[in-house]
């Protein structure tokens, strides 16, 4: 018999919503090491998963046949108590055997802590995977997370994100044995379910995909993606078009077809008069859809949409879904045009009868709370010299922000809430910079998607955000674990990018305290103390964090070091951190923050500063050359450092501080710190103070981790 | 060359054709073939032959049309597939079968539809009904793009959790029938032979429509409201207070018509647009109430009455 064999697992289930495939292939897979190394029974190979609509596949092309015997000693009663005098065993012995299942003849002795005794070798035989497999593929089945799950066969039942309707399990070329919810695992998978056959034999992993394809499976994600891909570049480029790029849809299509074709469909040109977010949207959200784009970038009146079948010889597929589009578009006209009638500015009083959060009060009064935090935030540019902002635009644009809460369009596409503020207003006679900033103020919703595109538009996202913050915040609605209803991870991260993208040197803690004043002055006269305030700068700080290490490939600690010595300007915070990036390279700087370190733990290990910090260094307690010239390099370097730094040229500034590196070193060689005068010993604590203070205002070095070699 | 793909018009069965085809596909399959429910209601979930079938351990099969009032979705008649009221086929299977989807897309075999020429999917669409206190996980069915069934594993109604599951099938008719009928405005549908949906319901889409939006007086209609709402609660108070004895022949059934006339009376002050939204979150949750209790009081009746003839209504 071979040593190991094939894995083949199939979950078959009703349709598993299709943003949640690839998610359970991620968590089946962890599982499944994790119980089958537990087992032993993982060899070299490791277990790979893939999903469509009504499966979860598992496959490992290696798994050990049967778990390595393990042996074992145990010991036994004492060696005077099993043998009598003669050597013989006695009934002790002999019932100590039979316990263990071995022969009395293998007894041996062994020299235990108690004085000699009797022991046996107890070899464990390995079971064989099958049976191990019987109990262990239920259990990951049943621990598989969703983040939804439902009954089926009663209360007592499993629970699972839809019914379990067959289990494919077979090691090798045999089924292994066990049942879940009634359902028997077996050796037969089931085709497409309008195309394919309903009970397929495998023989195991090796034509588990070949006989999926023929019954019009593809059971892997990236075949189908291709499918898709090749199909719908070929009916665009037929017709001159290109493809609406749109990776989610593909994603999704991806997942709700098990054998997806793409199909070319028309509509009338003359919806083409719509804006074509609102054709895409409708086209998207609803149909899933893609739009279609000519030469010039402008939407066809075409779409493609991705059925789950081989071919639509007849076209009644397309009818259908032409069909489905014209009453959608006739809606999406019908909402346009009701909504058009009505000027955006008139819906503001219809906002104070839409709740924002209970505890928050409408949304008139968060547009009232925005309008003036982004008014402060506007003066602050001002203040800062920063151009090309107005504080007359930037206020009617928080206006008019939320005015498409109410549109029908909106309730029917909440997807297009800021869009079609934006389009409303640009029809309706505003200015291009308050228009496109009204339909901007949502971004950015998340690493990388695109950014308000003025700053008119920027200063009101920024301004909603952080009102979000700090009002949820105050109420206590704070994000724990997975549980973020109100997406205030989002919020945070849009508003770090703001900062971060639009350079706007800002201080965070007054930002976040003007946003606090808002909840004061409005009707709910809530009160945001210091504490809220902490906790929401804290949020920001590490949602910085993740854009740093994200986005710009920054190092953990680079980022604690330059944040350590200040964070209040996120955009200056960002430029230390690079500093800190381009200098570390440099031969001197990580020895010299293995120095500062030593400074900080000797520091640490004094004691409170009170009992040995002199007001100044006083050069005549020096007793060594390497005290005064690591004192008089410091000087001269800082009074350099301290120029370069207030220019911001923080490279220049750290380059200098590196340049210390021999004196400290030189220091550390010659002197010990902790002398036995008194004098002497404060006079150099102070020093090392002193120079960790002097040099920890760009970044703390000390919080550099050395790099690997 | 492709062919050009156009439906043929008038092809597929009258509006009442497609119902009885249904009802019969199911009244084969042993459902009880229930009536609509005689009091205003916005989906056949209300009926009581779902909201209280679905309770207690006892199994049933049900099939019947709801025409179902959603007074916010009227448009006077004048939007080809939005209606004030459209009429549902409800199923429900209690236990839920284990071959229920394919039972399902016989049904679609049933009424015309071939399955290999058409794109059928089921996509993620978990239903709940917050002035029931019920949801349920499912899909929504697709038939070439069109939404033409509600597909739910009830897993809660009434505030009661579900043991066994039922699964509750509900067919949109009237545009599975412009489908079928391949016209783009339901008001062109053959209801029989020689007469149109159109001609049918026309003016009763015009009139309700009018009602909901712009005759209904507001202020009567929440007198309404609260005073069923104390019909039902006072029911359900002399319900609790009851002995036994009492309790076993007490009108509970008669405390949930209340509750729907409730949430009937909601909808048509949704749709005058007359309720905040905090206010409109407290309306439900007063219906809700109404609905548990009456859920409650239902399994306790239930449960005293001997065995066999348990769940009868």
């Amino acid at each position: 018999m071979k040593a190991s064999a094939p894995l083949l697992l199939e979950i078959g289930c009703e349709e598993i919503p299709a943003g949640m495939v690839a998610g359970a292939c991620g968590e089946l897979k962890v599982l499944l090491e994790k119980y089958l190394s537990a087992e032993n029974l993982l060899g070299e190979e490791s277990v790979e998963t893939f999903g469509s609509p009504r499966r979860l596949t598992a496959i490992c092309r290696g798994l050990r046949v049967r778990q390595e015997d393990v042996q074992r000693e145990v010991v036994g009663p004492p060696k005077a108590v099993a043998f009598d005098a003669t050597g013989k065993p006695t009934r002790a012995a002999e019932s100590f055997a039979a316990k263990q299942g071995v022969p009395i003849g293998s007894l041996y002795a062994v020299s235990t802590p108690r004085g000699e005794c009797v022991a046996a070798r107890q070899v464990i035989l390995g079971r064989p995977a099958a049976e191990r497999l019987g109990e262990i593929l239920p259990r990951v089945i049943g621990e598989i997370p969703w983040p939804k799950t439902m009954h089926w066969t009663g209360a007592s039942g499993l629970r699972f994100i839809r019914p379990i309707r067959w289990i494919v399990a077979m090691l090798a070329k045999h089924t292994i044995r066990f049942e879940l919810q009634a359902v028997r695992a077996g050796n037969s998978t089931r085709g497409h379910r309008f195309l394919g056959k309903a009970n397929i034999p495998v023989t195991g992993p090796q034509d588990y995909l070949s006989k999926l394809r023929r019954n019009f499976v593809l059971a892997r994600p990236v075949e189908r993606r291709q499918k898709v891909e090749r199909e719908m570049g070929k009916l665009a480029s037929r017709r001159g078009l290109q493809v609406n790029s749109d990776d989610a849809l593909l994603e999704l299509v991806t997942y709700l077809n098990e054998y997806p074709t793409a199909i070319l469909g028309d509509f009338d040109a003359a919806y083409l008069e719509l804006p074509e977010e609102i054709l895409i949207t409708v086209m998207r959200g609803h149909q899933k859809y893609f739009a279609l784009r000519d030469r010039e970038g402008k939407l066809a009146a075409h779409f493609l949409a991705v059925i789950n079948l081989n071919l639509d010889s007849k076209g009644l597929v397309r009818a259908g879904h032409e069909r489905v589009l014209r009453a959608r578009f006739a809606d999406a006209r019908f909402f346009w045009q009701a909504d058009e009638r009505c000027r955006l500015a008139d819906n503001l009083a219809k906002l104070s009868q839409v709740t924002f959060q209970a505890k928050l009060g409408s949304y008139g009064e968060k547009v009232e709370r925005v309008r003036a935090l982004a008014r402060w935030l506007a003066e602050q540019w001002l203040a800062r010299g920063v151009h090309g902002v107005n504080v007359a635009d930037v206020d009617r644009a928080a206006e008019l922000a939320k005015c498409d809460l109410v549109t029908d369009m909106v309730r029917e596409f909440s997807e297009l809430q800021g869009v079609v503020g934006g389009l409303y207003a640009r029809a309706q006679g505003e200015s291009e910079e308050v228009a496109c900033a009204v339909y901007d103020h949502y971004q950015p919703t998340g690493l990388s998607e695109p950014m308000p595109r003025n700053l008119t538009g920027a200063t009101v996202a920024l301004a909603d955000k952080l009102d979000t913050l700090v009002g949820c915040f105050a109420v206590g609605l704070v994000p724990t674990g997975s549980s973020d209803p109100f997406a205030l991870r989002r919020a945070a991260l849009g508003a770090v990018r703001i900062i971060l993208g639009q350079g706007l040197g800002l201080s965070l803690s007054e930002a976040v305290a003007a946003a606090a004043r808002g909840f004061a002055a409005h009707s709910l006269k809530l009160r945001v103390d210091r504490e809220t305030e902490k906790k929401v700068l804290e949020f920001l700080v590490d949602r910085a964090r993740y854009v740093f290490v994200q986005s710009e490939g920054l190092a953990n600690d680079e980022i604690n070091a330059a944040l350590a010595a200040g964070w209040d300007d996120l955009v200056d915070a960002a430029e230390r951190i690079r500093a800190v990036r381009a200098i570390r390279k440099t031969g001197n700087f990580e020895p010299l923050a293995v120095s500062f370190k030593r400074i900080r733990k000797i520091l640490e290990k004094a004691g409170p500063e009170d009992k040995w910090r002199l007001p100044a260094v006083q050069p005549e307690l020096f007793e060594h050359q390497a005290e005064r010239k690591l004192h008089a390099a410091a000087q001269r370097v800082a009074k350099e450092a301290e120029g370069h730094k207030r220019a911001k040229r923080y490279r220049e500034a750290l380059q200098q501080i590196a340049e210390l590196r021999p004196e400290v070193d030189d220091f550390f060689d010659q002197v010990m710190v902790m002398a036995e005068q008194e004098g002497v010993r404060k006079n150099r604590l102070t020093l090392l103070r002193g120079f960790l203070d002097e040099f920890s205002t760009i970044a703390d070095f000390a919080e550099l981790t050395p790099a690997e070699k | 060359m492709r062919s050009k793909g156009k439906l043929e018009p008038a092809k597929g069965p009258t509006f009442q054709e497609l119902l009885l085809q249904l009802e019969t596909f199911w009244a084969r399959r042993d459902c009880v073939l229930q009536q609509p429910y005689d009091v205003e209601m916005g989906a056949g979930t209300m009926h009581p032959e779902t909201f209280f079938r679905v309770l207690g351990p006892e199994p049933y099969r049900v099939a019947y049309v709801q025409p179902s009032r959603r007074p916010a979705d009227g448009r006077y008649g004048e939007n080809p597939n939005r209606l004030y009221k459209h009429h549902q086929l409800q199923v429900v299977l209690k236990p839920a079968p284990a071959d229920i989807q394919d039972l399902y897309l016989e049904s679609i075999r049933a009424i015309g539809i071939n399955l290999r020429e058409h794109d059928i999917r089921f996509e993620e669409d978990n239903w709940e009904s917050p002035t029931l206190g019920a949801w349920g996980i499912g899909w929504q069915v697709l038939l070439d793009g069109l939404e033409i069934t509600q597909f739910t594993y009830f897993q809660q109604c009434g505030g009661v959790d579900l043991d066994p599951v039922s699964v509750e099938l509900t067919y949109g008719l009237d545009r599975i029938a412009a489908y079928l009928q391949g016209v783009d405005s339901v008001f062109d549908l053959l209801w029989s032979g020689s007469q149109r949906y159109g001609t049918v319901r026309l003016a009763e889409e015009q009139q309700f429509s009018a009602y909901s939006f712009d005759y209904a007086d507001a202020a009567v209609t929440r007198n309404l409201f609260d005073l069923h709402e104390q019909e039902s609660a006072r029911l359900l108070r002399d319900y609790a207070s009851s002995d036994e004895a009492g309790k076993k022949r007490f009108p509970v059934l008669a405390a949930y018509d209340q509750c729907l006339k409730c949430s009937h009376l909601f909808n048509v002050l949704d749709s005058r647009g007359v309720i905040s939204v905090t206010e409109r979150a407290t309306l439900i949750g007063r219906v809700r109430q109404l609905a548990c209790r009456t859920a409650a009081a239902y399994l306790e009746q239930i449960s005293a009455v001997p065995e066999g003839v348990q769940g009868a209504l």
